[in-house]
């Protein structure tokens, strides 16, 4: 009684000749509004060969984020030929206690610590004045986070941090006796961490001594998002510090969160950080805070009739 | 001592208590190997689980795998547990269990006589030695119904979970996609969205959209936002439209604490939803979540297994009478839940031990990118599910979640189970789709080839994007 009538065999003198195999759903034009994957259309009830493919593909795409090893000698050798970076280069290599990625994505607790070799290599990177800031890159769940957005990024934050050390100067000859001073920043050796966890940046920091840590990392790729790559800032960070302790920022990929964007908003953040000395759940992100007061336009209504809306074809 | 012991021929197994029995007894999987809780080879599992098929089902009440002054989850499944009920079993083993279970003779009329008195541990204990097809078979004579506007569970019906999320929230988005849902006909169990920022006033305005929605086409259906519960109590408060009240779940206090939550919250929110009476036809009106690996994740499990803290979540839930619960696979990541083997073999244990237990399971049936699992795993476990007659299963856009990032079931998927194997839609909900025209008018397909007028006048209204 339950049985789809489906099953029973079509009576042929119903098709219709002209018709496509492959039926398109009418409401193809509300794509604009999402990158969701709406009207794909069906084949029977099941999605055509072409949406198949599609979808394989990028599930192919994010798998291989995963898998495919970051190049740390290739992402050197682009660093290398930046020149707003040199003072903090060569790059410091370094390498997780998960030895491979199987052991990295069934072991979180060893990708969050870096192995005795790297600690040691690190060790005479300290300063006897303190860093302000480490920074540390590391592959996580997406090497193409890492390789596609980790260089430029970073040479727009570290450029935008030098813009601070210069206004002092200024602001000190303009404006004596100012309360506030403006930051200036003394940033460690760039750190890369193969196989590394957001946690890894603690024992970087701790190491290091330095005041806060930010760490760059592949996030977890979706289908439609296999380079996205994320931030997590830490002030004081130490090993076994707590998440809550830290402050992110994520999807930072020219069709996520923009570069421009990403820079903005740390930038907001290590300033705070730097200033009232902490991270985490006390330090509330208001960089955006002019720009939530926009109201958000509806062009779709799914219950508009006639008179709702105005017309507009 | 412990009385755990087991020899076989030179070799003395072992067990320090019935907690690492359990563990050991339980099928291969990442996350009890995380938690250092494993068998440490396959006969010491086998072993584990001959010691734990000859352990009378009584056990489990005299001996509590975390204290009950400790644990308020204990506390609730010791304190609610019905002797009468559990007297029919009471003279059981675990083994003996499985075998009145798999009867051709025991139904859900027996398994509701039986319920009160059995509890999660036992039914967790049963699920460790029952192959995939003892939990299809036993789960499928379960047969739990629960009501809000419409009717979740009948045996021949599969329903789904419109999940329209968006990264930003966008009020466009989601109405797209809604759209998209309704037309495949989804969305019977729940218009439920994961909201991408989760504050009061974004939830409130996510309600209205969808009560909108479900009002001005009378969809006999029911909306949730998945917000923390804390913050649905505040929107009640300020009088939004609230349907189903959302929470994640897991099995052991500290795990709920980790949520932020307790019984008492729960309880508080329950109370508050049923004063609303916003469902037509029955009063359930809770949807939890839950998914092994949760306890672990909030380092909460105790030494516990993954598997048997998760059956010990459905006592959460079904004090509170819900009308969905959705067990969330394969979300957690590949710690937890390996490859596509363990996926389904979790998704087929939390199925069975919810069904048995009373509960109207659901399953996101689903995996992340860097598990190792693709989408023939979960055309198995979607039909593996179908068959032993899962109440719902997630309705998403090309099975592409693209703010949760990860892959579940889509709405294609939905309507390739209901056409294999002659599933329904919910009635109330099925009626509709045939009232709207969204059912092909042939009697011979699931949807209509031609765009019901009523859904056409949206389109024409589109402003266009400046």
């Amino acid at each position: 009684m339950n049985y789809s009538k489906s099953n029973k065999p079509t009576d042929p003198v119903e098709i219709d000749e002209s018709e496509e195999i492959v039926h398109q759903d009418a409401w193809q034009k509300l794509r604009q509004f999402t990158d969701a994957r709406i009207g794909l259309g069906r084949v029977g009830t099941s999605i055509p060969t072409a949406e198949l493919m599609r979808f394989q593909l990028s599930h192919a795409q994010a798998m291989d984020a995963v898998h495919v090893p970051l190049d740390v000698n290739q992402l050197a050798e682009e660093f290398a030929q930046c020149e707003l970076l040199k003072p903090y280069l060569p790059l410091y290599k370094l390498h997780s206690k998960a030895k491979d990625r199987i052991e990295y994505l069934q072991r979180p607790d060893l990708g969050r610590q870096l192995d005795d070799a790297s600690m040691s290599a690190l060790k005479p990177a300290s300063d006897t004045r303190p860093y302000d800031l480490v920074f540390v890159i590391a592959d996580g769940l997406s090497s193409y986070a890492i390789s596609h957005h980790a260089l430029p990024f970073l040479q727009k934050l570290i450029h935008r941090l030098h813009q601070d050390s210069d206004l002092q100067g200024e602001q000190e000859d303009a404006a004596k006796g100012r309360l506030k001073s403006v930051p200036q920043w003394h940033i460690a050796p760039i750190c890369v961490v193969q196989q590394g966890r957001v946690a890894v940046g603690d024992d970087v920091c701790e190491t290091l001594n330095a005041k806060q840590v930010v760490l760059l990392i592949g996030e977890r790729p979706g289908l439609s998002s296999p380079d996205s790559m994320g931030l997590y800032m830490t002030w004081n960070a130490k090993r076994g510090i707590e998440d809550s302790l830290r402050n992110c920022i994520s999807n930072i990929r020219p069709q996520g969160l923009q570069y421009d964007a990403a820079v903005h908003k740390s930038h907001y953040l290590l300033s705070e950080s730097k200033r009232r000395s902490l991270s985490g759940v006390n330090l509330k992100d208001r960089s955006q805070d002019s720009l939530l007061d926009n109201t958000e336009q509806q062009y779709f209504c799914l219950t508009s009739d006639n008179n709702d809306l105005p017309i507009n074809h | 001592m412990s009385n755990y012991r087991y020899q076989l021929g030179s070799h003395v197994y072992k067990f320090s208590d019935l907690a690492d029995l359990m563990a050991k007894a339980s099928p291969m999987r990442s996350g009890d190997q995380l938690a250092g809780v494993a068998a440490l080879s396959s006969e010491q599992r086998v072993v584990a689980q001959m010691l734990l098929a000859d352990l009378p089902l009584s056990t489990f009440l005299q001996e509590t795998l975390i204290p009950y002054e400790s644990d308020e989850i204990t506390r609730l499944i010791i304190d609610e547990h019905d002797a009468i009920a559990f007297a029919e079993v009471a003279h059981l083993t675990v083994g003996d269990f499985r075998n009145w279970l798999l009867q051709e003779t025991i139904t859900e009329v027996d398994f509701k006589r039986i319920r009160a008195g059995i509890t999660p541990e036992m039914v967790a204990a049963v699920s460790k030695i029952m192959r995939n097809q003892d939990l299809i078979l036993v789960a499928k004579k379960c047969n739990i119904t629960t009501q809000f506007r419409n009717t979740i569970g009948l045996p021949g019906h599969l329903s789904t979970r419109l999940q329209p999320n968006h990264p930003t929230d966008d009020v466009n988005g989601i109405a797209a996609t809604i759209f998209d849902g309704l037309m495949y006909g989804s969305g019977d169990a729940v218009l439920g969205i994961n909201p991408a920022t989760d504050s009061v006033s974004q939830a409130v305005k996510l309600m209205k959209l969808m009560d909108d929605v479900i009002q001005h086409y009378e969809i006999p259906t029911q909306s949730c936002v998945l917000t923390h519960v804390t913050n649905t109590i505040e929107a009640i408060e300020l009088g939004a439209p609230v349907d189903l009240v959302f929470q994640s779940i897991g099995g052991t206090e500290a795990t709920n604490q980790g949520f932020g939550v307790n019984l008492n919250v729960l309880d508080e929110a329950h109370k508050a939803a049923l004063e609303l009476k916003r469902g037509t036809i029955g009063n359930n009106v809770m949807y939890f979540e839950t998914g092994q690996g949760s306890a672990l994740s909030a380092n909460g499990h105790h030494g516990v297994d993954q598997q048997t803290c998760e059956a010990r979540a459905y006592a959460v839930a079904r004090k509170f009478k819900p009308l969905l619960v959705n067990t969330v696979v394969g979300f957690i990541g590949p710690e937890y839940l390996f490859d596509g083997k363990q996926i389904i073999r979790a998704g087929l244990e939390d199925h069975f031990c919810g069904k048995l237990l009373g509960l109207p399971m659901g399953c996101d049936i689903c995996y992340t990118n860097h598990a190792y699992a693709d989408q023939n795993d979960m055309d198995n476990l979607l039909t593996l599910l179908g068959v032993a007659e899962c109440s719902f299963i997630m309705g998403i856009p090309g099975s592409d979640d693209i703010m949760l990032n990860y892959q579940t079931t889509s709405f294609h998927d939905a309507l390739y189970a209901r056409q294999v194997l002659g599933l329904r839609p919910a009635p109330e909900f099925d009626q509709w789709l045939n009232k709207m025209q969204i059912s092909g008018t042939d009697n011979l397909t699931q949807l209509n080839k031609k765009l019901p007028d009523s859904f056409a006048q949206p389109l024409k209204m589109i402003k266009e994007l400046s």
